[in-house]
């Protein structure tokens, strides 16, 4: 229950750390909250340690050109007093609260989050249901990279070995945006056993673009296609038969008992969805 | 260039406090066994239980999901400081009176996350205490105490101001 020996250097630029991460099993650390304990445990054991905290221009939150954008270092409590989130990030302001306890998301990063990727946490769900992207710096400069694009496996993502998350971006809600979110777990702060983020085009006094991605029922953040279409018709009852998910028994609840919450989850959201101002 | 053992300088209970650590040595382990402030516990050590939970530039943290490198230039506030300023004597008197601890493992890390909502003033509800002390583990007491203990004193520090 302690950590392996690695080595550690605090980055002073973004070219510093893509440079220490060509080096073998380099690690970058942010807010740490997933990392260090995943040491501690011996589940990961890196050579290099490359602390980015001390990096200027990655903690801002900001609007603009109709998107919100986080930088890397923007930590879970900093987004939680953040207006520009409050008012333009709705669903990510109804996922934080879920996100461990008040002395975990002091420290833990919204990038940290994405980039872990593990499948049962919140904001990849987020950044998936809201049809996000993610920025990305690596030796071969800058690129973008969709959220659809981004989970790739069991804490695996498409950034390359060398490539160091800046931020991550939204579309800002507009009038006409609504989202739902909802999530089940033993105990508040813990991993889900299965959640739900979604978002809609109000459209009448139904729905249009539903979104719903899943967390906890897969590798990754999952979409549940058939659902999405299924309450665009306006019909809950025939969106939750038309879950089509796929989820594997874990040590917190068999894949028959997922199933079912999944489908609970979809009444509350879509009830969300379905409110006006929501 | 990378090292596995860096110096490090940093405030500790307002004391500033110089020392070559491991880089991999956890903020907690750093208390307890360089500086011997052993009143922040190691319960879990992966950021479930609470019990290492001190303040690190004002904000609470897990002790246990920091290294001791990442403080350099920080300044970090354990239970022993928090006790010796009073800051948080009358929440350790409550705790006592209504028998909010029994073995006393998780209280430092209690007191620490109880303080921190209520230096942010208002009067919070009991489901606001909580929720704020929902990381927070105790194995002895059941919770209820705890929170009567917190609760009574927002009450009384909202009467006297």
């Amino acid at each position: 229950m302690k950590p392996a020996p690695f080595a550690y250097k605090k980055v002073r630029s973004l070219d510093e750390a893509v440079a220490l991460l060509g080096e073998k099993e380099a690690k970058v650390l942010a807010g740490g909250q997933s990392l260090i304990a995943t040491l501690n445990m011996r589940l990961s054991s890196p050579s290099l340690l490359i602390d980015i905290n001390g990096l200027d221009g990655l903690s801002g939150i900001s609007e603009k050109g109709g998107a919100v954008e986080v930088g890397a270092l923007a930590r879970h409590a900093q987004a939680e007093r953040s207006d520009v989130i409050a008012k333009h990030a709705p669903l990510i302001a109804r996922a934080l609260p879920h996100i461990g306890h008040p002395a975990i998301r002091n420290r833990g990063t919204l990038g940290g989050s994405i980039a872990f990727a593990d499948p049962a946490a919140e904001l990849p769900a987020c950044l998936l249901a809201l049809d996000g992207e993610v920025d990305a710096t690596g030796p071969k400069g800058k690129r973008t990279i969709k959220a659809q694009d981004f989970f790739r496996g069991l804490f695996e993502t498409a950034l390359a070995p060398q490539e160091v998350l800046t931020a991550i971006r939204v579309p800002a809600a507009d009038k006409g945006a609504r989202v739902g979110f909802a999530e089940l777990a033993r105990r508040h702060g813990d991993y889900a056993i299965v959640g739900l983020a979604a978002s809609a085009r109000a459209d009448g006094k139904g729905l249009s673009n539903v979104r719903l991605a899943y967390f906890g029922v897969g590798n990754t953040p999952v979409r549940a296609k058939k659902a999405e279409a299924a309450l665009a018709s306006g019909n809950i009852e025939a969106a939750v038969a038309a879950l089509d998910l796929d989820p594997n028994d874990d040590v917190q609840a068999t894949a028959r008992l997922k199933k079912h919450l999944a489908g609970v989850l979809l009444r509350r959201v879509a009830k969300q969805l379905l409110e006006a101002g929501s | 260039m990378n090292s596995y053992a860096l110096d490090i300088a940093l405030t500790v209970n307002g004391e500033r406090v110089s020392e070559r650590v491991d880089a991999r040595k956890t903020l907690v382990d750093f208390l307890r066994e360089d500086l011997a402030l052993t009143g922040s516990h190691v319960g879990c050590e992966h950021g479930v239980c609470g019990a290492c939970t001190v303040r690190v530039d004002g904000e609470i943290v897990r002790g246990c999901l920091m290294l001791a490198v990442q403080c350099d230039g920080a300044t970090v506030d354990t239970i022993e400081g928090m006790s010796d300023s009073g800051e948080i004597a009358d929440l350790q008197t409550a705790f006592e009176q209504r028998n909010a601890l029994q073995c006393g493992y998780c209280t430092p890390g209690m007191l620490a996350a109880a303080q921190d909502l209520l230096k942010r003033g208002a009067i919070p509800s009991r489901d606001d205490i909580r929720e704020h002390l929902s990381g927070n583990y105790c194995r002895c007491t059941g919770y209820h105490a705890i929170v009567d203990a917190v609760e009574a004193v927002a009450q009384a520090r909202a009467k006297g101001r």
